[in-house]
């Protein structure tokens, strides 16, 4: 188990929704020195009591169980679920802006169709897509779109579901 | 408590319904000092005569005091502060609480709730500060939750790996009326700790003690946290079984000291036969530890040929530092219940022959005798600390004696030469290591047992650190023995510069020490001094007669050094051992050794 071998983990952690929880979380992560390649957070009741959060990290397969189980004692902690040990789903949501004209802003287009990305704001100088998906895929659409003239770039983060019928709860 | 829920009832003030539900939580002392954000408590507490509250001198020192408590009575001790220094002074303490895992509750005054996120007259963002610092944390922000926290913060701090819980009380909150309920029986939303262990893992376990060659049980504070049945129950089992036991730091007094079973305390200043018996082992039983870096040595090397089973109530330290084959998630009081019927089921003998061969090993090791020293007796002989620590233990034997400590070389000598045979004896900040932990703690413990002997056994620096506290010993008349091992060094750090960097005493020497007998008396206590070894235990004996506070200042060899010693990064199998009982010079420290603490 001495494995040094760094593997990343989609975590899902459902939290009741109190102050100061996100806090906890973020805080377990940087004071023993965990990486937090990405993080979102939301309420997913009804009545707003309970939050998801979906970590993305990196760590040995020590390390990530040692992640798991330290949230898992964390008090307003329902369940831990590590998504990557199993088939899942993962997206993330980005509103891209490109600013450029003529042929650089055709080709914007174009590339943006390929993707699928929705275009949700325009001027004659701007575009602004809306793009959804893997975080592999965002990431090679705005590779494409660096040198066209990627102005501005906000990102959602991770949001994750196992496949199938297993849930969190 | 019969599981009803009574109709909520309204209190006059937040104070009062507090004081009700601390009182329903078998609270009845609390250490704290007063101030602006908590007066409505204290005046609360001045108009009930139920819960008893010590006014310390310093509120780093009212926690460990209820470390104290909590440690000698396996209550949960409670705590009581004001906002903003008094919320900060309180961290260490709590950190302390945190790393040994003692189930505390402090309640720490707020600015109102109006005037929070203001930079108001001591306002502190406690709850930020404390968040990693606490097992728990809760900000009241509305009465109607008072009183449901302060239920929710007992449970939390008592049950499954104990810890301390601070609840922050902003003054609005303390002076407006707030309902009152009972605890209920219902379970936590999100909290509930497993504390049965899995059969089918305690078999595992069982399967592998019974085949074992060369078996060792190690066993840590999880155990004296379990409750003295648990204690009982380690003694049963490690006796059914025939097997060598150690314990750790925290976990002494789990087994009886002069069982011939034990082989004494293990890790950094363990014994030469418990370090090799970990070293060399086929089979480990980890109950109640958590393979602490004091413990293990360089991790690469430690126990490198031996099957580890671990039950630990924490599932976050199984799996921590080392690999373990078997992981027991349980209280050490169900999992060692588990054990003897697994044990007594499984028909299959143990291997005799191996397990008398490794005990005749065992012996050969023991006989190295690696806690000796020599301390010569002519007149006007300078004490040995060891020797110190040797009459302390005679001269209080037989009697109902609590142990706490400072952190350092007297720390060491305490848990080696001192010999505990019941849990709950023993208090010394083992995790955070925090100097000027013991006189306070022994002030607690003295509180919950106001007939035992209590003796600090503290070093001159570290007690300088809360030497404010002899003023509270005086007004609540606790007659605490502190117990100074004087070196006028930090002996620990000086230790570590002879052997580490070149014997250069960087700032490791206490100039211009206080007069400790002179010292004790302007405390309204009693000062004893012993020069040399004919006054010891005479010093001793009027030490443990007097019916007061007393420091005794026992001036020791300033040379002497704590051994065995494994050192920084090095493995179980190189210890240094004492003048006169070395095998050659011992292992050299690496660069990497060189960073550890």
């Amino acid at each position: 188990m001495s494995d040094t071998n760094l593997r990343s983990a989609t975590i899902s952690v459902l939290v009741e929704n109190e102050s100061g929880v996100l806090a906890r979380v973020i805080g377990l992560f940087s004071g023993r020195g965990y990486n937090i390649d990405n993080l979102t957070v939301a309420p997913v009741e009804r009545d707003g009591s309970k939050s998801r959060i979906t970590v993305v990290t990196q760590g040995t397969q020590m390390v990530i169980e040692q992640i798991k189980a330290q949230l898992d004692r964390l008090v307003p902690v329902y369940k831990v679920l590590d998504l990557s040990e199993g088939p899942h789903l993962a997206r993330e949501l980005a509103l891209i802006k490109v600013i450029g004209t003529g042929e650089k802003r055709a080709e914007a287009l174009r590339l943006a169709d390929a993707f699928r990305a929705r275009v949700i704001d325009a001027t004659t100088e701007s575009f602004t897509f809306e793009l959804t998906g893997a975080t592999d895929k965002l990431d090679a659409f705005l590779d494409l779109m660096r040198p066209i003239g990627l102005a501005e770039v906000s990102r959602t983060g991770v949001a994750a579901i196992a496949r199938g019928v297993k849930t969190i709860s | 408590m019969d599981g009803t829920i009574a109709s909520p009832e309204l209190m006059n003030s937040g104070a009062e319904a507090l004081l009700r539900a601390l009182k329903a939580q078998g609270v009845d002392v609390i250490f704290g000092y007063p101030g602006g954000a908590v007066l409505p408590i204290y005046d609360a507490i001045f108009q009930q005569n139920e819960i008893k509250h010590i006014l310390v001198r310093h509120e780093q020192a009212a926690v460990h005091a209820a470390e104290g408590y909590a440690r000698s009575t396996g209550k949960v001790g409670c705590v009581l502060v004001t906002s903003g220094p008094g919320a900060t002074n309180a961290v260490t303490g709590l950190v302390d609480a945190l790393m040994d895992s003692v189930p505390l509750v402090c309640l720490c005054g707020q600015v109102p709730t109006h005037l929070i996120g203001n930079d108001a007259f001591q306002e502190a963002d406690t709850t930020g500060i404390t968040r990693p610092a606490t097992k728990h944390n809760y900000l009241v922000k509305k009465s109607e939750d008072l009183v449901r926290v302060v239920h929710e913060a007992f449970l939390v701090a008592r049950s499954g790996r104990p810890g301390p819980v601070l609840i922050d009380l902003p003054k609005d909150i303390l002076i407006a009326p707030a309902s009152y309920r009972e605890p209920s029986q219902t379970q936590h939303r999100s909290y509930r700790p497993r504390t049965e262990p899995d059969a089918r893992r305690i078999d595992e376990a069982v399967a592998l003690l019974k085949r074992a060659e060369r078996p060792v049980i190690y066993a840590g504070g999880g155990v004296v946290n379990a409750g003295p049945e648990a204690s009982r129950l380690l003694t049963e089992f490690t006796r059914l079984t025939g097997f060598p036991i150690t314990n750790t730091l925290m976990g002494l007094g789990a087994y009886p000291a002069s069982d011939p079973l034990f082989i004494g305390m293990l890790g950094m200043h363990g014994t030469y036969e418990a370090n090799l018996v970990m070293h060399g082992c086929d089979v480990m039983l980890n109950i109640g530890a958590r393979f602490d870096d004091r413990v293990t040595g360089r991790l690469n090397a430690f126990s490198p040929n031996s099957k580890k089973i671990h039950a630990d109530i924490d599932p976050s330290n199984i799996n921590k530092t080392v690999p373990v084959d078997v992981p027991i998630v349980g209280d050490a009081l169900a999992t060692l219940k588990a054990l003897i019927a697994a044990w007594k089921k499984d028909a299959t003998p143990v291997n005799k022959n191996a397990l008398a061969q490794w005990w005749g090993q065992i012996d050969v090791w023991r006989s190295k005798n690696s806690l000796g020293f020599h301390q010569p007796r002519d007149r006007g002989s300078i004490i040995k600390p060891q020797y110190a620590i040797q009459q302390l233990y005679k001269a209080t034997r037989g009697r109902e004696t609590y142990i706490t400590t400072e952190v350092g070389q007297h720390q060491m000598w305490a848990a080696q030469h001192f010999k505990f045979e019941k849990p709950n004896h023993w208090m010394t900040s083992g995790g955070l290591g925090t100097m000027g932990y013991g006189l306070p703690a022994a002030m607690g413990v003295q509180v919950a047992h106001p007939d035992a002997l209590v003796v600090d056994i503290a070093g001159e620096a570290s007690i300088l650190m809360n030497i404010q506290e002899m003023g509270t010993l005086a007004q609540f008349r606790l007659p605490v023995k502190v117990f100074i091992l004087n070196n006028q060094y930090m002996g620990m750090v000086r230790q570590w510069q002879e052997l580490l960097h070149g014997g250069r005493y960087s700032s490791s020497y206490s100039e211009a020490l206080p007069d400790f007998v002179k010292l004790a008396e302007s405390f309204h206590a009693v000062g004893l001094r012993a020069e040399t070894v004919d006054d010891l235990d005479r010093v001793i004996a009027e030490m443990i007669a007097v019916d007061k506070p007393v420091i005794a200042d026992i001036c020791v060899d300033q040379a002497e050094n704590v051994f065995p010693m494994i050192p920084s990064g090095a493995a179980h199998n190189q210890m240094l051992l004492g003048p006169g009982n070395q095998d050659g010079s011992g292992p050299a420290v690496t660069n990497e050794g060189m960073a550890l603490v």
